[in-house]
């Protein structure tokens, strides 16, 4: 089983939900940050990393002896990553999604790959279980081919380890969040009850309902705001999984990066039954 | 004197000059002696996710113009425009496109060496 943990706004504790999890988790576990653009997963389990590889995105090179300018591979790129221009080809390597078309389509085998470093991928062991991260390079633009890899690795360890794998997604709901979410058994939505965590609840609803996946709700610093987001619930029959209540001692944990579930015996038990909760929802999906 | 290309909000010399190049409605097309237009339309451009400034840089440069005047043009498009030998005049929004021209026609118009706003 692989386990999402989004949320629409940012800094409603996908992490601390995520490290928690991966604490007290039975059977191996994989924790997974694909929050590639700012990773902070690994400052709360603390992973020994055993290896890293350099991520690089397939880019068009151009030889300019060979290309005749027929504009086949500028007429095909929606991003304009490769531009013919009368009698001047031009590329535009930040640009590129990686899609390969441009090689396809040149009739004159004028096109060779090329690369563009994308960021590093890391793994090693968290305690008894597995720790994976992606790393974004200072100046990319697009996470979602990084973690495209970052994935097909957690697959390889995966196929090595069993078990299961708890994925930290990036904030939002633009591709980088579904991205982080696609390829997931069970989504949880971890918000807070604040105007704003409400509106963005409801964006993240939008988004990720369509994908037609096991979704429920963790909703963290209950007691702040408002009981709109309750009634949201109810209304779309999102199942909330768990509270975690507004608190002093839960914001000086997570600020000394402790795993909020070691903190006191009241918060572990939230997130063992957190744990059984998202079990029982991925179950229940797989019997319907 | 060569053709010259204005980012334009609608068809004719009497339009405002759009300020944004890559996403302009369109470009006037005069040729300063003459004052006779053509128009072409940039819809497709601005339709676009990314890279409508270098679609945009690819319709000037199939004009076969020598100068671009706009507001503003993105750093891509700059490149592009430079590579294929448009020189760009910039901060030129709030005209006409008849104003433009006259003043690109005057010698009050410089080029702009980089894609930075003065």
């Amino acid at each position: 089983m692989i386990v999402a943990v989004a949320s629409g706004k940012g800094g409603t504790g996908k992490t601390t939900v995520t490290a928690s999890l991966a604490s007290l988790w039975e059977g191996p576990l994989i924790g997974v940050d694909l929050d590639v653009e700012e990773p902070n997963l690994h400052l709360f389990l603390h992973p020994i990393l055993t290896g890293e590889e350099t991520a690089h995105l397939t880019i068009p090179v151009v030889d300019e002896a060979t290309c005749t300018y027929c504009g086949a591979c500028s007429e095909l790129c929606q991003f304009k990553a490769i531009s013919v221009m009368g009698r001047l080809i031009l590329t535009f390597p930040e640009m590129c999604h990686g899609c390969g078309g441009c090689l396809a389509v040149c009739p004159e085998k004028a096109i060779t790959p090329g690369q563009r470093e994308l960021g590093e991928i890391t793994w090693g062991t968290a305690g008894r279980q597995g720790f994976l991260m992606g790393r974004l390079r200072l100046g990319e633009a697009m996470s979602p081919p990084l973690m495209r890899l970052v994935k097909a690795r957690l697959e390889q360890m995966l196929a090595q380890s069993g078990g299961d794998a708890i994925i930290d997604a990036p904030p939002g709901v633009s591709c980088p969040a579904i991205n982080a979410v696609i390829d997931s058994d069970v989504i949880v939505l971890v918000t807070e009850p604040t105007p704003f965590g409400f509106y963005d609840f409801q964006l993240a609803w939008e988004a990720f309902a369509p994908l037609n996946k096991p979704l429920g709700a963790v909703i963290n610093r209950a007691g702040l705001g408002t009981g709109a987001i309750y009634e949201f619930c109810r209304e779309k029959h999102l199942p909330i999984l768990a509270e975690i209540p507004y608190d002093r001692a839960i914001a000086e944990a997570y600020a000394r990066g402790r795993i909020i579930a070691q903190i006191s015996p009241e918060l572990q038990g939230t997130f063992v039954s957190l744990m059984a909760a998202i079990r029982g929802l991925a179950q229940e999906a797989a019997h319907a | 004197m060569s053709k010259i290309a204005v980012s334009s909000e609608g068809p004719s010399l009497d339009d405002q000059v759009d300020p944004r190049f890559g996403r302009a409605a369109g470009f006037v097309v005069v040729d300063p002696e003459t004052m006779v237009t053509e128009y072409i339309d940039n819809g497709r451009s601005q339709v676009m996710a990314q890279g409508a400034g270098i679609q945009a840089a690819e319709l000037i440069a199939r004009a076969g113009v020598s100068w671009v005047l706009t507001g503003f043009v993105g750093p891509k498009a700059f490149q592009a425009l430079n590579a294929a030998g448009v020189q760009v005049a910039q901060n030129l929004e709030g005209l006409t496109v008849r104003q433009a021209v006259e003043r690109f026609k005057s010698g009050e118009v410089a080029g702009a060496a980089t894609a930075d706003r003065r």
